[in-house]
């Protein structure tokens, strides 16, 4: 097992994993509460839009995707904020609009016999210098901005109607969390792909959620629980040469399942 | 027409407010002094949330004005501690009462993660205040309704305002935390404004120094009036009171 680590692919494939899972960590706490998951869903589906734009003019994919996505952020974010009713309906047209515009961009690219597969479900095992870049920027730019905000980012996610009385710019800070969790969304495909974000986003922070009492150590023990989950998936995968995003997800289901069994028997 | 010496903390003018075509509220006239005890009654719909929406400056002023402490809305709002009708929001999310009653302070909004000592010491003395020290560090959601609401009303003292302003403050709580709410609110009183929007009569009746019924308009009573209908019969229910209420001319 050991001299696997000696693979520069494997080394690459495990920062990416603890990056990807501690950036999860923080942005899927503000994900879970403010009660957004369907909306992160919806834009990790959409995305699948900014991929089929990225192959179809050959733009960077990260480029592209990250492009896309924020778009799809700001018109969910413009939606539920200003519509009342039928926000569902939107998220879902957003989410089913996105992959249709990725597939058909992909079907006519000439000669691009894209791996579909790759983006639902993940290739951690591809990530590339450029890719640890992507990921270590938007991490140290999600610190940046939880460092200097926390407080209205607390006061927001807890209770949004008083944070306005009290002269906060919800909508401000509602936005950016979208926007945040676009860009979390685009770096979390490589590892988990489209399909399985919404659970790394959500199974590590449910766990913690129990575990503690503030919102900043709920987005320290979900970034440390998930990147645990991570690791281990990514052995799974290589020891049984499975597909790793499917492989970390069950990991990370299991172990909720146990961590719930064992709360019951407390 | 009051003789009140002490000067006026709210003054509603000619207010009314509609909701695309229907009217809510029709010319609100109402002035709330310093230390009133006021209390809102009147059914659902009636426009009493409307009302309070419109104090905290949430609604948009359509016709006639408000003034606090003989300022606009916008410039006065942080004199105004709100407690909002629903507590029970957000119960997993982890966050100590401590730190919600840290909340309420608008200001050193850009802060680091941490919390100043001042800010600590000061959030703790209001918890004190309202009977919850022991429960500082304790998680919101693993509170009890009626404790949860001492917390809220320790957030909305925590930029020290001059009116507390609480919307159907004991609506999720057993009998007992009611009285207990209502005995804090008493004891507030003595340093500020206190207004209530409820529907439990029987108990405001102990404590409000001023009733205010609002179906649409707004009619004031004489407390005493309604201690009288009360005790004149036997038993009375608090659907039949609030119908006298709301007829009455008082």
């Amino acid at each position: 097992m050991l001299e696997a680590l000696s693979y520069e692919f494997i080394q690459n494939a495990l920062i990416a994993g603890v990056l990807v899972s501690l950036i999860s960590g923080i942005i899927g706490s503000l994900i879970v509460a403010n009660r957004m998951v369907f909306l992160a869903g919806g834009i990790a589906h959409a995305a699948y839009g900014g991929i089929g734009i990225a192959i179809f003019t050959g733009i960077p994919i990260f480029l592209g995707t990250s492009l896309f996505a924020v778009a799809a952020a700001l018109f969910m974010a413009f939606i539920t904020i200003n519509q009342r009713e039928n926000i569902d309906v939107f998220i879902g047209l957003t989410w089913a609009v996105g992959m249709a515009i990725g597939i058909i961009l992909v079907d006519l690219t000439p000669g691009y016999n894209v791996d579909l597969l790759s983006y639902l479900f993940g290739s951690i095992l591809a990530v590339n210098r450029d890719d640890l870049y992507f990921m270590g920027s938007l991490f140290v730019v999600i610190l940046f901005v939880i460092t200097f905000w926390y407080r209205n980012i607390l006061a927001v996610s807890y209770d949004s109607e008083y944070a306005a009385l009290s002269g906060i710019n919800v909508k401000f800070f509602y936005t950016l969390i979208l926007i945040l969790s676009a860009l979390t969304v685009v770096i979390a495909i490589k590892v988990v792909g489209l399909i399985l974000v919404i659970a790394l986003l959500s199974i590590p922070v449910y766990i913690a959620q129990r575990l503690s009492s503030s919102l900043f150590s709920m987005m320290l023990i979900s970034g440390l629980i998930a990147s645990v989950f991570t690791t281990i998936g990514l052995w799974f995968s290589y020891s049984f040469n499975i597909t790793s995003g499917a492989s970390i997800i069950l990991v990370s289901a299991l172990s909720l399942m146990l961590f719930m069994l064992l709360s019951k028997l407390k | 027409m009051h003789k009140n010496k002490t000067r006026a903390v709210i003054e509603v003018k000619n207010l009314s407010f509609a909701y695309d075509k229907d009217l809510i509220l029709e010319d609100i006239n109402l002035m709330i002094f310093e230390k009133d005890f006021m209390v809102f009654i009147g059914p659902n719909g009636g426009g009493k949330s409307t009302l309070v929406k419109l104090m905290l400056g949430i609604n948009p002023l359509q016709k006639g004005s408000i003034t606090i402490l003989d300022k606009s809305i916008r410039k006065s709002i942080s004199q105004i501690g709100y407690v909002p009708q629903n507590t029970n929001i957000n119960l997993n999310f982890p966050i100590k009462a401590i730190e919600v009653v840290m909340m309420g302070k608008s200001s050193l909004r850009t802060s680091l993660f941490g919390y100043k000592k001042e800010e600590v010491h000061h959030a703790m003395e209001l918890l004190e205040k309202v009977g919850m020290q022991e429960f500082a560090n304790s998680k919101i959601g693993s509170l009890s309704g009626g404790q949860r609401q001492r917390v809220m009303i320790a957030r909305a003292l925590c930029a020290d305002p001059k009116i507390l302003l609480l919307d159907e403050p004991t609506s999720s709580i057993d009998t007992d935390g009611q009285k207990q709410i209502y005995e804090l609110l008493k004891e507030l009183n003595k340093e500020i404004t206190i207004i209530v929007v409820s529907h439990d009569i029987s108990v405001l009746l102990e404590y409000a120094s001023k009733v205010a019924h609002i179906n649409k308009k707004l009619s004031f009573h004489d407390i005493s009036s309604i201690k009288n209908i009360e005790t004149k019969s036997d038993h009375i229910c608090e659907v039949e009171l609030l119908e006298m209420l709301g007829k009455c001319k008082c």
